[in-house]
């Protein structure tokens, strides 16, 4: 659609609107990192001063670096599982003819539209109906359930826009299916599966409710956060946290949108 | 081409696609070292059939053997066919070099060896040096000669060719034709080319299959459909062809009396089965075939007046439209400009004279 | 004298190979074939999902005692679930509270999209990027970050009285339904503005010049080509707005107060401190139905009525 055939005046109300929507978007968020750096423990106006040491605290909190870890474990084997199912799932879809393909995709996604606490519920029940106790593996497999719908959302239109006949030629100059795959299909795919590894990382990341239902003795950052928010004193070190994880989802968010947008057109084929 | 040269056989091959069925039970033979051509418009199943050959699909019914051997249980890369895609489907990710050698990755050459075969091939289709271009840095004309090196590196026994010659301008398409037909001769191996242009395959090939709705109409020699096709509808998909209506009033001896609308009673050959007394046939004719005249000739038998109506002019030959009572269609006439002695100026809309000889008429069965 | 038709060659023996059988049958079927490959990603998410369901739904008929299960058929669960005033009260409270989320976020964020679709040329990404940006931060976070706002303490309470504007706290602010939908407006934005903006994109241009043409002023425009063609994408945003913010419960438990429970922490609470699965059980269900229904009248009703505008 040819936006630039219709340019309309600027419209001064709805610009305005713009940048104050922009800023109710952004400036709840903006406070976490404000108020880390303010030098008191309740977190009201007026600002008290500026210091470090609600950062410096977090280095020597050793039960916060702990429930890092473990989200980083649980954030790593969740994105790597939930893109490996992914691409599994989006070549099948995209490439082969199968019967009853919208109900089974739609299958796929519905995580996307049922309630997480639905999710969450139900997961526990199956767990502890199989006697498993809750861990870190049953936080990452619920963490699978809901990142797989966005691995394939990735995923799929990266192998829309790839020629079928590439992976043709391929099976045709003598590569079996295994070669194929690593050959062709996979170095054409590849910045979609780096964005679906980072979306699926940071979902993980963040998740909280399949998290608060399926965790053992091992918290992940956001049930370690929620265990420390009754607390006034811990607040500020909190926000501090927060204030990091903003910026590190920041950044590896929009590496993974800039990935997944360039490239598109260097690998949908060149044929025509 | 004798049966005991066949190589590739198609027996009795059906694909569905569903309720689509898209090829319906076809029966080729195949002989080695042929350029041959599945001829069709678009639908009619000849890429489907090609693709059943390369094993990108699997036949719904029948078998397909190359060699002599089934091919029923051997996936695509173990066939010894390669192919060349309609849109090349160069791996945009590889340069020229590493595109052409993919398939070699199996042969464990050593990279000297590779290196040669490589240049080698790059000789072969006339690219030599662009071993390092990128894919992206390549014309349409330049995609096509690396997707058929990458295909003839690996030496198959057969060349599958899906209308690779479809996306390039007409000076471009003619070039290409005269290679493609030299270096088949010169490799030696069989050309199975897909095409919709019967042009292309009349110049290109030994044989040609020309195919309609997932049936194969008639396989023969350029030459062979050219002067003998065996019904209407290849007669009318090759060149250009006059139809008549005629139905057979008396049959002797092999001479048959025909009543033919606009052209009155004449007489012909008829050896065919279907031209029984009473029965409906067509009469076809060549444009060339037919001569064009102010007065009408002494010398052939056969002749009928009209009136002209339009004219083309093509640079070697003219086209003259020439409307015959009882006829529905104009009749078509190709000749020379110089040769006749009709000009379209000055005999607009004057009576003039077709005559042809017995053996420019054939017969076909109506359907 | 032309090539016809048949070249039979013998057919070798027939195979009494099962593996090559299966093999050509595997071979033969693109179905077959494409199903294998999608097999990893069906187990996980039937085990993950469906069979977790199957499991529930039994659950829901039976009875706790303890950390035992009595699981003899019973619809107590559910006759509680309708009959107790609780629940049900909790229900309908949830609905209305994701009503009005779901319609202040899709009205907020119907402007802003509209923005980026018509206004922006040269930097569309960028304005997207940036909108979706804040939403890739930990959700618990961003309900924390309203907390802080809207507490009694918080940036506005504290901001407006040192600004002399008020001697107590607004009370309302915080602890409140309010807050709830408030916080979940925010939470949403990125979700509705999205879809709501693709569905504009794709709007081609040239029918709002052939609507200028035919003597369509702007608002008549806008009612009559844009907004109609721009439902779906309204649609999809309430949906995804609505559905989720149903079964939330932190927001509520975080700023909620007393009067901003939903139906999502007594489900919790069920799971946790009230240790009766069974009812969790039921009361997940129901919610589910009773989320499942509404979608789908909905879909229903907003279908009709765009056939009637179209």
């Amino acid at each position: 659609m040819n936006d630039v055939a219709y340019i309309q005046r600027p419209n001064r109300p709805l610009h305005i609107y713009a940048l104050l929507y922009l800023a109710f978007l952004y400036i709840p968020v903006l406070f976490l990192p404000l108020f880390s750096f303010n030098d008191a423990i309740y977190i009201a106006f007026p600002l008290k001063g500026f210091t470090t040491k609600w950062y410096a605290s977090m280095l020597n909190n050793e039960p916060m670096f702990a429930a890092l870890m473990n989200s980083i474990k649980v954030g790593s084997a969740t994105a790597v599982f939930a893109t490996i199912l992914g691409i599994f799932g989006a070549k099948a879809v995209t490439r082969y003819r199968l019967p009853g393909q919208k109900p089974v995709v739609f299958m796929i996604m519905l995580p996307l539209v049922i309630p997480g606490i639905i999710l969450g519920v139900a997961l526990l029940i199956l767990v502890s109906r199989l006697g498993i106790t809750l861990s870190l593996y049953t936080v990452t497999l619920g963490h699978i359930l809901i990142t797989v719908p966005f691995a394939m959302a990735t995923l799929i239109p990266r192998f829309v826009g790839f020629d079928k006949s590439m992976e043709e030629a391929s099976a045709d100059l003598g590569e079996n299916a295994w070669w194929t795959f690593w050959r062709v299909t996979f170095p054409m795919v590849f910045p979609g599966v780096v964005a679906s590894l980072l979306l699926c990382f940071t979902i993980s990341f963040d998740e909280f409710i399949m998290a608060f239902f399926l965790t053992g003795t091992d918290p992940t950052l956001p049930i370690f956060i929620w265990s420390q928010l009754r607390f006034p004193i811990k607040l500020p070190g909190v926000l501090a946290l927060g204030a990091v994880i903003l910026v590190v989802s920041f950044v590896v968010v929009f590496f993974s949108q800039w990935l997944q947008r360039r490239g598109v057109k260097e690998v949908s084929g060149t044929g025509f | 081409m004798g049966d005991n040269d066949t190589y590739i056989s198609l027996n009795n091959v059906s694909k569905h696609f569903g309720l689509v069925v898209a090829v319906d039970h076809i029966n080729i033979a195949i002989s080695g070292g042929e350029f041959f051509s599945l001829l069709g418009a678009s639908g009619c199943g000849k890429t489907t059939l090609l693709r059943m050959i390369a094993g990108l699909e699997s036949p719904t019914t029948g078998e397909i053997y190359i060699d002599n051997a089934p091919m029923s249980q051997v996936p695509p890369h173990h066939r010894p066919t390669n192919m060349v895609f309609q849109n090349y489907a160069i791996f945009p990710h590889l340069n020229v070099r590493a595109n052409i050698a993919y398939g070699l990755r199996k042969d464990n050459l050593d990279k000297a060896e590779a290196n040669r075969r490589v240049e080698e091939a790059l000789e072969m289709v006339k690219l030599p040096g662009f071993g390092e271009r990128r894919a992206n840095e390549l014309s349409g004309g330049q995609r096509q000669r690396v997707a058929l090196a990458r295909a003839l590196i690996k030496r198959p026994k057969v060349l599958l060719l899906d209308e690779p010659l479809g996306a390039l301008d007409k000076k471009l398409r003619e070039e290409m034709q005269l290679e493609l037909r030299t270096l088949q001769q010169s490799v030696g191996i069989t050309f199975i080319f897909v095409t919709h242009d019967q042009e292309e395959a009349m110049t290109l090939s030994d044989r040609i299959a020309v195919m309609s709705q997932g049936k194969v109409l008639q396989v023969a020699s350029p030459k062979e459909l050219y002067n003998h096709p065996v019904s209407v509808e290849v007669a009318d998909f090759i060149g250009q062809m006059n139809f008549l209506d005629a139905s057979v009033i008396d049959l002797k001896d092999g001479q048959a009396v025909l009543d033919t609308a606009g052209l009155g009673r004449i007489k012909a050959r008829a050896s065919a089965e279907f031209i029984q007394k009473g029965a409906n046939i067509v009469v076809a004719i060549r444009p060339e075939k037919l001569t064009l005249s102010k007065a009408r000739g002494a010398d052939r038998q056969n002749a009928v007046q009209g009136v002209m109506k339009t004219a083309t002019y093509l640079g070697d030959r003219s086209h003259f439209y020439v409307s015959v009572e009882g006829c529905e269609k104009p009749l078509a006439v190709a000749a020379p400009e110089v040769e006749t002695s009709v000009s379209e100026s000055a005999d607009r809309d004057s009576p003039v004279w077709l005559s042809w000889a017995d053996e420019a008429m054939i017969l076909l069965p109506r359907d | 004298m032309s090539d016809s038709a048949a070249v039979a060659i013998a057919t070798p023996e027939p195979h009494r190979n099962w593996g090559g059988r299966l093999r050509a049958l595997f071979l033969r079927s693109e179905a077959l074939r494409g199903y294998t490959l999608l097999s990893p990603t069906l187990i996980v998410m039937a085990f993950a999902m469906c069979v977790p369901f199957a499991i529930m739904v039994a659950m829901s008929f039976w009875t706790q005692h303890g950390f035992e299960f009595d699981t003899a058929f019973t619809l107590a669960n559910y006759g509680e679930a309708v009959d107790g005033p609780v629940y049900w009260a909790l229900m309908i409270r949830s609905l209305a509270i994701a009503g009005a989320c779901t319609v202040a976020t899709v009205l907020l964020a119907y402007p802003m999209a509209y923005y980026v679709a018509f206004y922006v040329h040269r930097h569309k990404l960028m304005w997207i990027i940036l909108i979706t940006l804040p939403f890739w931060t930990s959700y618990l976070l961003r309900v924390f970050a309203w907390k802080i706002i809207l507490g009694f303490n918080g940036v506005i309470n504290s901001g407006l009285k040192g600004l002399g504007l008020i001697d107590q706290p607004l009370e309302f602010l915080l602890y409140s339904p309010t807050a709830v939908v408030i916080t979940l407006t925010h939470a949403w934005a990125a979700f509705a503005i999205l879809p709501i903006y693709v569905s504009l994109e794709k709007i081609d241009r040239s029918l709002l010049e052939a609507a200028t043409d035919l003597g369509d002023g702007p608002v008549a425009r806008f009612l009559r080509v844009t907004l109609p063609l721009s439902l779906p994408g309204v649609l999809a945003a309430t949906l995804i707005i609505f559905i989720p913010t149903v079964g939330d419960y932190i927001t509520p438990t975080l700023l909620g107060g007393p009067d901003g429970i939903m139906i999502g922490n007594i489900i919790q609470a069920q799971f946790g401190r009230v240790n009766n699965w069974p009812m969790g059980a039921a009361l997940a269900i129901s919610m589910l139905i009773i989320v499942a229904v509404i979608s789908l009248v909905y879909i229903w009703v907003t279908r009709k009525a765009t056939e009637r505008i179209a």
